[in-house]
């Protein structure tokens, strides 16, 4: 009997029905991170193999990865849910979304315990003075100055509507930056702005939350959406999910959120020590020195940019001897090359998820497909440009179509085609840093991170690496040319 | 002329558009001599000369070079055959003039030490300095690179030589040497050589046998003796007379 269950389960591990790791994505912001982290390690806890694939991008990017079954679990909010992904399901009515999740193979957890909207914020001591405590108090203080984001200005379920619905009479209402607005707050220019209700400058800034108890704002409550098939594959990780409803209130979310912004704590960090105090839940932080972030980046990045551009070289050299070959060809190849070439880079990763999935392929196949042109154009261009007599001269000594091509055509295009994979080479590098979006890695890493964190040191971590291996490139390029192009073809002799 | 000719055109027709470029034309190229094709420019002489190493095809016609007919099966053979130089030398800058002149030794994979005692022996015969052997074409004198090219055409040690306007580029004085040292070349080789000119000075300096063309047909063949003595007519004596020198002034 024993011999066969090994046989059965040697058998099911070679056709990849062993269970595999829990993937859990999250948004490119502080709160989608910590939330993801959250999930993660309580996931663990439940004894699934759990790996956290974090900032991968917007809203499309993780909807498409869950469904696509690339991830498992992401945070989610019911308000974005109703509002993009379940065209006419209600945020309140949280059994037609679920309902309508179904549908698509998802399942929803309970809510957190936290609604993230718009909400209108005063400063403490202000607030205490004048006895504001609910949207409403501010009808009998026509005087005070609001600071509003022109977003929220502009919309109509923004400041219009809050007007209309609650009777607000105040006249200095202007429009300024997010982050202008807590300036002129603690500047006491204005005395009230708008602020989503988990914000960590609630904290920071020492705000008062007026209680929308007119219900005017959507619904934003935290949920975590999971694949259907999880509860199967991985019940004590869907139990543990499930246990988080209810746990996080506003304020604990606030909390969070500062521990990371303000006191620039790690999300890992931050999620590990809610979990132990607040869950009894002890999870392992992995503590990791700078040097070892940026080696792992710059190896992730470098096999980003090395994997694509060898292809595109294997690919477009022969495409470009053929289009140089045959003119008509050459126009329909050179086009669809430029075509590919204006497809924003965002849109093009976002339309690879579904065929490649997450993670370093789509990157590498974006990186792959905006190589072509400017080996294919320089290729052809390099054949083009050599001189009709030494052309005639290499067919006139007898040398076959393929040993001219070898010996005689490609050699003397070679200072060309070299320019245009020097050229791709460059681009990728700055390129492969949109592939974190796709959770690829490499030093897009750091600067979403330092971008969301306003931490310029962050984004220094990828920017300054990623501009020191474009320089690298290009001298590196200068070493091959010396190396493989003959002096007196090379150029500024 | 008892021996067979080394190459032949029957009724060869070569267009460009509605253009004829040559012919309809017959002739015969001598073998082991050499053969000057003479004419104004556009006359159709490097239009023949690509025609008998099949770098292009005639529209009506045979062509006949050693022995075979220059078809897309035997020009590759062929052309393997027949050495070919062009007015710049069309060397390949890439390559040193080693390299120009053994590329196609080495692809035939020839075993290098019979190569590189042919590229001694050539270095003498075409009267360049070995020392400039290892530089690349850029780094030669426009004569050097005449004589790199004869090399490079002489490697294979084919039966039959086309030159086209080899000296064409160069100045009067290297143009004298370069010429005295290509007769010597021929004389020593006694190889078929066809030559493209449009110096009369020239012809008369290599020509065993001179063909007139005109508008892409023979105006007229022989020894140029045998042109001046006797032009067909007024195009020959006209074309021959222009380019003899004025007499000189009382």
């Amino acid at each position: 009997m024993r011999g066969s269950w090994a046989a059965l389960l040697a058998g099911c591990v070679a056709l990849g029905c062993a269970p595999r790791a829990v993937r859990v994505g999250s948004k490119n912001f502080t709160e989608g991170v910590i939330l993801g982290e959250v999930a993660a390690r309580a996931c663990a806890t439940g004894g699934a193999t759990t790996e956290h694939r974090r900032q991968l991008g917007g809203t499309a990017v993780l909807w498409r990865a869950l469904r696509a079954g690339e991830i498992d679990v992401y945070p989610e909010y019911t308000g974005t849910l109703a509002a993009e992904l379940l065209r006419g399901v209600d945020a309140r009515d949280l059994a037609g979304m679920r309902r309508a999740l179904a549908r698509e193979g998802v399942a929803m957890s309970a809510p957190l315990g936290f609604n993230n909207t718009y909400a209108l914020g005063v400063p403490e001591p202000l607030a205490a003075a004048r006895g504001l405590r609910t949207l409403g108090d501010l009808r009998g203080h026509p005087g005070l100055a609001l600071g509003l984001s022109h977003e929220f200005l502009d919309r109509a379920d923004g400041w219009p509507g809050l007007r209309a619905r609650y009777g607000l009479p105040q006249r200095d209402v202007r429009g300024m930056d997010h982050d202008l607005a807590y300036r002129a707050l603690s500047a006491g220019a204005i005395q009230v702005t708008d602020l989503y209700t988990t914000d960590a400058e609630i904290a920071w800034h020492h705000l008062r939350v007026l209680a929308d108890d007119r219900a005017y704002f959507p619904e934003y409550s935290a949920v975590l959406l999971y694949r259907a098939d999880l509860a199967r594959r991985a019940p004590g990780c869907v139990r543990a999910l499930e246990s988080l409803g209810g746990s996080l209130d506003a304020a604990t979310m606030i909390d969070l959120n500062d521990r990371v912004k303000r006191r620039r704590r790690t999300e890992s960090a931050v999620a590990a020590a809610w979990l132990e105090e607040h869950r009894g839940l002890r999870t392992a932080v992995a503590a990791e020195g700078r040097a070892a972030r940026v080696w792992l980046r710059t190896r992730e990045h470098i096999a980003m940019v090395l994997a694509s551009l060898l292809a595109a070289v294997l690919c477009a050299v022969p495409l470009g001897v053929a289009a140089a070959r045959r003119p008509r060809l050459g126009a329909l190849v050179l086009g669809a090359a430029g075509v590919l070439q204006t497809v924003p880079s965002l849109a093009l990763l976002v339309l690879l998820i579904p065929v490649l999935g997450i993670g370093a392929a789509p990157a590498v196949a974006a990186l792959f497909l905006y190589s072509l042109l400017p080996i294919v154009q320089n290729t052809v261009a390099g054949l083009r440009g050599i001189a009709p007599s030494l052309r005639e001269s290499a067919e006139a000594l007898g040398l076959p179509p393929s040993a001219r091509l070898r010996l005689v055509e490609l050699p003397l295009a070679l200072p060309s085609i070299l320019a245009g994979v020097k050229t791709a080479a460059v681009i990728n590098v700055g390129t492969a840093t949109l592939g974190a979006m796709v959770g690829a890695g490499g030093y897009g890493q750091p600067i979403l991170r330092g971008i969301r964190l306003d931490s310029t040191a962050t984004i220094m971590e990828g920017a300054l690496p990623a501009a020191a291996l474009a320089l690298l490139t290009q001298a590196l390029f200068a070493l091959i040319e010396r190396a493989a192009v003959p002096r007196p073809l090379r150029g500024g002799r | 002329m008892s021996d067979l000719p080394a190459a032949s055109l029957a009724g060869v027709t070569k267009r460009y558009g509605d253009e004829v470029a040559l012919g309809p034309i017959d002739l015969d190229v001598p073998a082991n001599r050499t053969t000057v094709l003479l004419g104004p420019s556009g006359c159709g002489k490097s239009t023949l000369l690509r025609l008998l190493n099949g770098l292009i095809a005639p529209d009506a016609g045979a062509v006949r070079v050693l022995g075979a007919a220059v078809t897309p099966a035997s020009v590759e053979g062929l052309r393997r055959r027949v050495g070919y130089v062009i007015q710049e030398g069309g060397l390949f800058p890439h390559l040193t003039a080693r390299g120009n002149v053994t590329l196609l030794a080495r692809w035939l994979r020839r075993p290098p030490a019979e190569v590189d005692a042919r590229v001694v022996e050539l270095a003498a015969l075409a009267r360049l300095p070995t020392a400039l052997l290892d530089r690349h074409p850029g780094e030669l004198s426009g004569g050097q690179r005449q004589r790199v090219a004869l090399m490079r055409a002489l490697m294979l040690d084919p039966e039959m030589l086309l030159l086209d306007e080899p000296l064409g580029a160069l100045d009067p004085m290297v143009r004298a040497e370069l010429q005295r040292d290509l007769r010597g070349v021929f004389r020593a080789l006694g190889k078929t050589v066809v030559l493209v000119t449009h110096d009369l000075r020239e012809a008369r300096h290599f020509g065993d046998l001179v063909v007139l063309l005109r508008d892409g047909r023979v105006a007229q063949q022989g020894t140029l003796a045998m042109l001046e003595g006797a032009p067909a007519d007024g195009f020959v004596r006209d074309f021959l007379g222009a380019q003899t020198d004025p007499p000189a002034g009382p």
